[in-house]
Order: structure tokens, then C-alpha cells, then sequence
């Protein structure tokens, strides 16, 4: 990692700045938030955004401003956990499937490629509409339906990283064959999976927002970005405001991601994903 | 699995108020949902194989058939954004691997990366506020005018915010790759020699190294089809079309079972199929991987 490589991309830094001051603004939502996000204002519904409303009102007279900072924890918290858990379920099959190879590896990628053969979003409405999903049962689905790209990416790496010289010693030394692959190997596969974790976080915020929009992530009244898409839409035409807000959110988060990501590709040394 | 929710299908069917109890009970016994779950998943596995994909609850005939009515305008959507992505993805890309202005460069970069981040629900859904709410430019949805002539003309005006909106993503997404591609052949030594005898950069780009960019974008395509599925699911629904993801989307709604599962075996089906077709086009364009 060359940090000065990083530092003189500005997209990478700016995406960076964005994303940092979203988090910060999520996570202060409940001290900083003007109002309580699902106080219903009966006398103030479907407000342009103006003084009083920074964002407008929805139908409900709530504060547009208000939920999206709340809808920002759960739609980033859910990006977060999720490409936690793929990098844990994806490094650690892809590198059993890369080291050992045989019927571990046979196993691994029949799971990998058919999964990723499968249009993800229609499992998840499927898995969506069956669970009635809470936040971690909704990372679950998502995490299960975003952990092969991560797999066949470690995997790969294995298969060239295991022929080097350091790992043909380590097997000379007598170490174990765990030993060898998660402190020898895995760390050496370290920069092009953060690369692939970073740029996979934006596909999962986009897969989530998808699924929030179309009615099949959190319930109602908790808002995520998508979800404020989903309960607005009937309102679209008389509170454009509604539609346009929660998708920039989306948009610029997901830009963000994909240019830091880019940034750190090139600041590893263009490897990875 | 899939009949876990305690919302079954027979609940969608008893919420309707002329149901008596008697009728929601032999509804149950004709459908076999009295049975436990794992006979109901054995019994559909069985008739699957067989050919029988198991009748759907709402529209009271085969799920294979509800499903086979809606491969036709979901492949037409695909279809259209896979041109509108190639078109104006690799024209677009061309232009800016032929340049040799950073700013150029830059810029395409920046609107490629925008390009793959906006979601299409959302770019789909302020498309139809502009320029069908506000502005009446083009119809609300749909796949033709109700009660109007069915015509090539309104189905192309149909047809067109949709697959603009859906291949939208394939326009940032291929412009990336054919000028990464041009870029990185520019060098190459049949290039050189393509300049080497006269031609000028742009014609030696053109002519040698652009057949040698796009041929992998033919496996690219193979393996992008289940992402393309996904978001062909998600316009279907925001624009009212009446393909195999909005037919997903209303039997989810209405836990139309069949038909749900008979949606996921036909989007699995078409991956391997095109997958397929990409393997042997492979041959066809390539000399070098051609078997004995």
C-alpha cells in the first residue's frame, strides 16, 4: 500500500471525504437530527423542503432530512456488516478451495459458480419475502448471495500463492498445512482483497437499496434509503423531493466506494478485483 | 423453504371475504397444502423432473405456462439494453481510447464510475416523473397502448425509456473497458507494426487493436447476464413491464409458489444457455481457440 500513490488521486481522496463525513453523519443521526424520524406532523405533510424542513416532508409529515440520517445507519451499517461477513465466509472457502484443491475445491466452486450464475436480486426478493427480514437476518441473505466474487478472488490468489518459494519453505519447516495458508499465505492476499471488498460494498448497497425499493428488506416505518424510495412512490408526482434525495444518497455513497476502490487498486499496485 | 411464511398461499386466497372455511379447506386439499413440507418439496421435485412445474395458485393453470408468457418482453428488454450498452458503450469507448487528451481520459472515467452507481430503480423512476409525468413525452409503463393497434412504432415507444434506463449501465460499464483495452493495446507489438507500415494511430488502433479489445467482451457478456437479469427485475417492475421479474415480483406478493420457483428455474436456465452460446461464438470469432 502506497499511501502517497492514494493521497494524489482526487477522486479516491474525494470519495473518501464523502464517505467518512456520511458515516460520521449517520452515526451522530440521533444527536444531530432535527427532528425524531418517525414523528408523524399531520400539520406539516408533504412540505416542499424549505426553513423549517431542510428536505421537505413525507406524507406523513415527517422530516425528510431527519430520515435520511437515520436511513443512512441501516443502509450503511448493512453495507458494512455484509462485506464483513462475505470477506469472512469468501477468504476463508476461496483459500481452503485455492490451498487444498481436490474435492474442497470442487465443492467451493460448484457453490461459487452457481451462485454467481443466478441473478442475486431475485434470490433475495425470494429469501426477502420468506424471512420478513430484521437487519441481521437481511445481512445474512445479502451476505449469502455476496461472498463468491471474495472466494473466487482468494482462490486464485492461492493457486499462484502457493507455489512461491516462502510457502514451499514453509512446508519444508514442517508447519502445518493451516499454519502455512493463514499466516503465510492469507497475508500476501491481504491488498487485492481489500481492493475486491471495497468495490464489492458498493454492489451490496446497491442490492440492498434494490431490494428496500421493491418492499423486501426492512420493514416499515424503519427507513433505509430504498425503503424511503418504496414508501414514496405514490407520492412522486406531488413530492418530487421524495424521489430525488434518497437516490442521490445512494448514488453519491455508491461513487464513493467504487473510487476509493479504484484508488486503492492503483495505490496497491494495480492488483486486484 | 419457500413455503415457510405463515402467510401461505391459502391465507391470500381466505382474505378474500366470500371464502367460507369449508371452501379455504378443500382449496387446501386440492393444492396439497395440507400435507407436510417436506412432501409438498418431494412431490414437486418428482413432478418437476417430469416435466410438471406444478399449476399456479392465481391464475389457475400451468405455472410453466404463466411463466413462459412472460420470457418474450423480458428478452426484448434485455435484448434492447444489451444494444443500447454495446452501441453507445463501445462508440463512446472508442472515442475515448482513441483520444489522447487526459482530459478526455478524465472525464470518462469520472461518468463511467457515476454511470455504474446509479441505481436504475431510481434513475428509471425520476426518468418516468420528468419525462411522463411532468413533461408527456413517453407513456407510463406498459408494453403498447392499451386498447390501441399493436404496432412496431408504439412498441418501440414503449420500449425505449426502459432499456435506455437498463442499459445505462452498460454504456458506463463497457466505455471503461474498450478504452482500458485500447489503451493497454496501443503498445503491443502488431499495433507497432500496423504503424510501422503507415497507418496512422487512430486507423492502426481501429483496425488491429479494437478486434483484439472487444473479443473478450463476449465472455464478459456470458457473465454479466445474471447481473443484467437482476436489474431487468427491478425496471420491469418500475416501468410496468410485464416480464419475468415483475411476474416474480407479483407471485412473491400474492405467494404464488409455482410460479415463483418456475421464474428462478427459467433466469437459472437462460445463464447456462447464454453461457453456452458465448463458448461456441468464441470459436467462431476467435481462430485461435478453435478445436481440431
Amino acid at each position: 500500500m502506497r499511501w502517497r500513490t492514494f493521497i494524489r488521486q482526487p477522486l479516491g481522496v474525494a470519495g473518501a471525504v464523502v464517505l467518512i463525513a456520511l458515516g460520521l453523519a449517520a452515526a451522530a443521526a440521533p444527536w444531530i437530527a432535527p427532528f425524531d424520524p418517525n414523528a408523524i406532523d399531520l400539520r406539516a405533510m408533504q412540505q416542499p423542503p424549505g426553513d423549517a424542513h431542510l428536505l421537505g416532508t413525507d406524507d406523513l409529515g415527517r422530516d425528510v432530512l431527519t430520515r435520511m440520517l437515520f436511513a443512512g445507519r441501516i443502509s450503511l451499517l448493512l453495507a458494512l456488516v455484509v462485506t464483513a461477513l462475505s470477506v469472512a465466509i469468501g477468504t476463508f472457502l476461496g483459500a481452503l478451495a485455492g490451498f487444498f484443491g481436490g474435492w474442497a475445491d470442487r465443492l467451493v466452486s460448484l457453490a461459487t459458480d452457481s451462485l454467481l450464475s443466478l441473478p442475486v436480486l431475485g434470490l433475495a426478493m425470494v429469501a426477502g419475502s420468506v424471512l420478513r427480514p430484521n437487519l441481521w437476518t437481511l445481512a445474512l441473505v445479502l451476505a449469502l448471495v455476496s461472498w463468491p466474487t471474495l472466494s473466487r478472488i482468494t482462490r486464485a490468489q492461492m493457486l499462484t500463492l502457493r507455489e512461491r518459494t516462502y510457502a514451499e519453505a514453509g512446508r519444508a519447516l514442517g508447519l502445518r498445512p493451516q499454519r502455512v495458508l493463514f499466516r503465510h499465505l492469507l497475508p500476501n492476499a491481504v491488498a487485492p482483497l481489500i481492493v475486491a471488498a471495497t468495490l464489492l460494498s458498493a454492489q451490496v448497497l446497491l442490492v440492498e437499496s434494490a431490494l428496500s425499493f421493491l418492499g423486501y428488506g426492512m420493514r416499515p416505518p424503519t427507513p433505509s434509503w430504498g425503503g424511503m424510495l418504496n414508501e414514496a412512490q405514490a407520492f412522486y408526482r406531488q413530492s418530487p423531493w421524495l424521489a430525488v434525495f434518497p437516490g442521490l444518497a445512494i448514488t453519491l455513497t455508491v461513487a464513493a466506494l467504487n473510487f476509493v476502490g479504484d484508488a486503492l487498486r492503483a495505490a496497491m499496485g494495480g492488483r486486484g478485483g | 423453504m419457500v413455503h415457510l411464511p405463515k402467510g401461505g398461499p391459502a391465507d391470500v386466497y381466505a382474505a378474500d371475504p366470500s371464502a367460507t372455511p369449508e371452501a379455504i379447506e378443500r382449496m387446501k386439499e386440492i393444492w396439497g397444502l395440507d400435507q407436510p413440507l417436506h412432501v409438498q418439496y418431494g412431490r414437486w421435485v418428482t413432478r418437476l423432473v417430469q416435466g410438471d412445474w406444478g399449476r399456479s395458485y392465481v391464475e389457475r393453470r400451468e405455472a410453466i405456462e404463466v411463466v413462459a408468457d412472460r420470457i418474450g418482453p423480458t428478452l426484448r428488454l434485455t435484448g434492447a439494453a444489451l444494444l443500447v450498452g454495446l452501441v453507445a458503450g463501445v462508440g463512446l469507448g472508442v472515442l475515448a481510447g482513441v483520444s489522447r487528451s487526459p482530459g478526455v481520459q478524465h472525464a470518462v472515467r469520472v461518468v463511467a464510475v457515476l454511470g455504474m452507481s446509479v441505481p436504475t430503480f431510481w434513475s428509471g423512476a425520476i426518468v418516468l416523473l420528468v419525462f411522463s409525468s411532468y413533461l408527456r413525452w413517453i407513456p407510463a409503463g406498459g408494453v403498447g397502448t392499451i386498447g390501441g393497434d399493436a404496432n412496431l412504432l408504439d412498441a418501440l415507444w414503449h420500449l425505449a425509456a426502459p432499456a435506455l434506463v437498463l442499459g445505462s449501465v452498460y454504456v458506463a460499464q463497457w466505455m471503461r473497458y474498450v478504452q482500458a483495452g485500447l489503451e493497454s493495446v496501443a503498445d503491443d507489438d502488431y499495433v507497432r507494426t500496423a504503424r510501422a507500415k503507415g497507418l496512422n494511430r487512430t486507423r492502426a488502433l481501429l483496425r488491429h487493436g479494437l478486434p483484439n479489445v472487444l473479443l473478450p467482451l463476449v465472455t464478459v457478456l456470458g457473465l454479466e447476464l445474471p447481473r443484467l437479469l437482476s436489474g431487468a427485475m427491478v425496471t420491469e417492475v418500475v416501468f410496468s413491464w410485464p416480464g419475468i421479474g415483475r411476474l416474480l415480483h407479483g407471485s412473491l406478493v400474492a405467494r404464488d409458489y409455482p410460479v415463483v420457483l418456475g421464474t428462478l428455474i427459467v433466469a437459472g436456465m437462460a445463464v447456462l444457455i447464454v453461457n453456452l452460446i458465448t463458448d461456441l461464438l468464441y470459436g467462431v470469432l476467435d481462430p485461435r481457440v478453435r478445436y481440431a
